[in-house]
């Protein structure tokens, strides 16, 4: 029966009717769905391993133990799953792997736009890229063939457009493939002679790759008009089609590693002009040049963010829709922390104190909007531990007495661990900050290996905080409550002020997260407000002052307080009865 | 036929996510191919959301671009405006008549512009704008304004039956919330 389904979900479908039946993940936006809705079926067996690298490796074990497997993960998790990455595409697999992929085009959620077709080339590693949800789920059944039948892990890479958009899908059975049994073969070990046999037959599978991309169902051609032809993959292929229809020929490549030759000079051949459209860089584009097919590409259309239907017709000279518009200025509407967020008394204090921050990345990245801007960078993930330990070591004692890393929980065990070894093994006076809010919460509140819970919500193994910074070697390690500012601003004066490496613990559950209790929401005693706007500097959402006035919103507020000692007057007041 | 399109805007947090479900299960309940595209992740806290839905014979793009939506359905009255550009200029506009004030606004960094609705109407733009919350507060809670909003979307399609719009309510609805969402949705239309 046919279904609206959610890209991320359709993947997931096809990760079942492949027989997919081991996946381990680390959430990160567009990418969170696949493994969210998979863990649904009860034949999978899903779990949230502490980082990418790790979640890749898992996968591929399952795959040496004979079982399908897979692992999701955002672009710039690729970037850590990268090592173990290369090396896979070497050494084989047993049953199929399949590496999906989500790239970010426009940047809605994610600190860069890098384009992960740059992997499958560098890896030599096949990639499908689907363009709507019923593709999703066929092009992940057929990775698996593909990955069974070259030996290699095959990507699947999703775009937000594709991941985050929902199309029409007829759901297939499950086929289930023979197990594959575990043989012991001593030419998997990865050294000298066998690593050089491994990468001859790595460009053999290349070779028989391109053979296979000539003429696969994958790659089709759309005849159209043949004044113009169009190369183009993923949703790009939909803007093409939006615009022109059948007003041009489309060939459109659903694999874009590695890419055929004879298609594309086929192609060029029967049309009098051709246009490369893809979104980021130009990797069609330069395989077409290499080939010495003369193309349009990157001289047309952006290299930097994402496109649309109407940025295609502006590129191509034709005429945009008409608009209406208003004189006034919209104020714009970015996003926030929420009320009673646990990291809002902490992002106060950094900037009360005058603290240079090295940030991370998750929600508290918001710890850098007005009116905190309570955030000097980030980087990456776990950057704000070994990067503070960088900053020190170049500004002394002035830097360590005036500078903090702050990373969140989840952050802290994807890749803040080596970090915090590397400041307590070298000794520089580093403060490190862990936002313990128990949930990994903007890509959506998943468990992590500190919350105690597992990826279905049932009892897992919980790594103690306090306990490994101990183990690594801090003997400062103190824990706070973010709600209290007096207290936070004492621990961080100290901390800051000592004479060796100290890790902060700010620990407060998300307010989000299902089944909090919240507080009644405060109310403002109007006879004491004086207007004075102090509570309006710690950036709640839920309080607005308004003809000289606090106003509470009922609707936001948690009644978590801190604002309430922000008031010299007493005037906001608890509403618990 | 041509593609139609419609955008739910408002603000993350609002419940735009649902009305986007509903609308999808009743437009593929007429046979149509549809297409439901938006962001996750950092806009939702507290930033300005939008969903694009677009049914026909054969959808291509997930989104709609400037000058393309048939129907603009807000959440909030400035999140109309900010979007004004997307609507077609014979297209309809239906706002929530409630305001939101953004940080900007909030921290006294901008103004909360007045009159949006009077002003979108003297650019041209059909505007049904009305306090759809006070509607769902009437229908038992202020958070079943996305259904009322569906309620009032729903005039704008007489082809599509009532029974329809229920089926969909049915199956996208938790029961416990259904009979109070049945009455928000008739409290719109």
């Amino acid at each position: 029966m046919k279904e609206l389904m959610l890209g991320n979900k359709a993947v997931a479908r096809g990760l079942y009717e492949a027989a997919c039946a081991v996946i381990s993940s680390y959430p990160g936006t567009p990418s969170t769905e696949i493994t969210e809705e998979a863990a649904l079926y009860d034949e999978i067996y899903c779990e949230w391993a502490p980082n990418e690298k790790v979640a890749l490796e898992v996968a591929h074990g399952a795959s040496l133990g004979g079982l399908r497997s897979a692992c999701a993960m955002k672009h710039v998790g690729l970037n850590v799953a990268a090592d173990p990455l290369f090396t896979i595409s070497y050494q084989g697999l047993n049953a199929g792997l399949v590496i999906c992929v989500a790239d970010d085009p426009g940047m809605h959620s994610s600190q860069n736009e890098q384009d992960s077709r740059h992997y499958a080339r560098a890896a030599k590693v096949p990639m499908l890229e689907p363009a709507d949800s019923e593709e999703a789920r066929l092009f992940t059944i057929k990775a698996y063939e593909l990955s069974e039948k070259f030996n290699t892990p095959v990507f699947v890479k999703m775009c937000t457009r594709v991941a985050h958009s929902q199309s029409v899908v007829e759901p297939g059975q499950r086929v289930c493939p023979p197990r594959a049994p575990y043989v012991k073969d001593q030419g998997k070990v990865m050294m000298t002679v066998n690593s050089r046999n491994a990468h001859v037959r790595v460009e053999e599978r290349t070779r028989a790759l391109t053979a296979y991309a000539e003429d696969c169902e994958l790659n089709r051609v759309e005849m159209g008009d043949t004044a113009l032809g169009i190369i183009t993959s993923s949703t790009s292929y939909q803007y093409a089609k939006e615009v022109f229809g059948d007003k041009a020929s489309i060939l459109k490549l659903g694999m874009t590693w590695p890419l055929p030759e004879k298609l594309l000079r086929d192609f060029a051949g029967k049309v009098d002009r051709v246009v490369v459209l893809e979104e980021l860089d130009p990797i069609i584009e330069d395989h077409c040049r290499k080939l010495g097919i003369a193309v349009s590409g990157k001289e047309l259309f952006p290299i930097c963010g994402e496109f649309s239907q109407n940025l295609v017709r502006a590129c191509m000279g034709q005429e945009e829709p008409k608009t209406l518009s208003i004189a006034d200025a919209i104020p714009p509407r970015p996003p926030v922390m929420c009320a009673g967020c646990p990291h809002r008394g902490i992002f106060y204090t950094l900037k009360k104190q005058k603290c240079m921050v090295y940030g991370d990345i998750g929600c508290y990245t918001l710890g850098a909007v007005a009116p905190l801007n309570a955030m000097d960078l980030n980087v990456c993930m776990g950057a704000s531990c070994s990067g503070l330990h960088g900053f020190n070591l170049a500004m002394g004692a002035e830097g360590e007495r005036h500078s903090v890393g702050v990373i969140g929980d989840s952050t802290f065990i994807h890749s803040g661990i080596t970090g915090i070894t590397d400041i307590a093994y070298n000794m520089t006076n580093s403060t490190i900050i862990i936002l313990d809010n128990s949930i990994t919460g903007m890509t959506g509140h998943q468990q992590n290996p500190t919350t105690g819970k597992n990826l279905r919500g049932e009892p897992a193994g919980k790594v103690d905080l306090e306990a490994l910074c101990r183990a690594v070697g801090f003997r400062r390690v103190r824990v706070v409550d973010p709600y209290n500012l007096a207290r936070v601003d004492a621990v961080l004066k100290e901390e800051l002020a000592a004479a060796e490496p100290s890790v902060i613990i700010s620990r407060r559950p998300c307010v989000m997260i299902k089944g909090t209790v919240h507080k009644a929401p405060l109310k403002v005693n109007t006879e004491k407000c004086a207007g004075c706007k102090s509570c309006m500097r710690i950036g709640c959402p839920a309080i607005a002052v308004r003809d000289k006035k606090a106003v509470i919103d009922t609707t936001l507020c948690v009644g978590c307080g801190v604002c309430t000692q922000m008031c010299r007057f007493d005037a906001l007041e608890s509403g618990e009865v | 036929m041509d593609t139609k399109n419609i955008m739910i805007v408002g603000v993350g947090g609002q419940g735009t996510l649902l009305a986007s479900k509903v609308l999808g299960h009743v437009l593929l309940g007429q046979g149509y191919d549809v297409k439901v595209s938006e962001v996750h992740g950092m806009s939702q806290r507290g930033g300005s959301v939008v969903t694009y839905v677009r049914y026909g014979e054969k959808v291509y793009s997930p989104v709609i671009d400037k000058g393309e939506a048939d129907v603009i359905v807000s959440f909030e009255l400035l999140e109309a405006a900010r979007w004004l550009e997307y609507v077609k200029p014979e297209g309809q506009i239906i706002t929530n008549t409630q305001e939101v004030e953004p940080m900007p606004v909030i921290i006294g960094a901008a103004e909360y512009p007045r009159d949006l609705a009077e002003k979108m109407r003297a650019a041209g733009a059909k505007v049904d704008a009305e306090d759809f919350l006070a509607l769902a507060g009437e229908a038992g809670s202020a958070k079943a304004v996305n259904i009322v909003l569906m309620g009032r979307l729903s005039r704008y399609f007489p082809e599509i039956g009532i029974d329809a719009w229920e089926e969909a309510l049915e199956a996208c609805v938790p029961k416990k919330f259904l009979e109070l969402n049945k009455k928000a949705f008739a409290l719109g239309r």
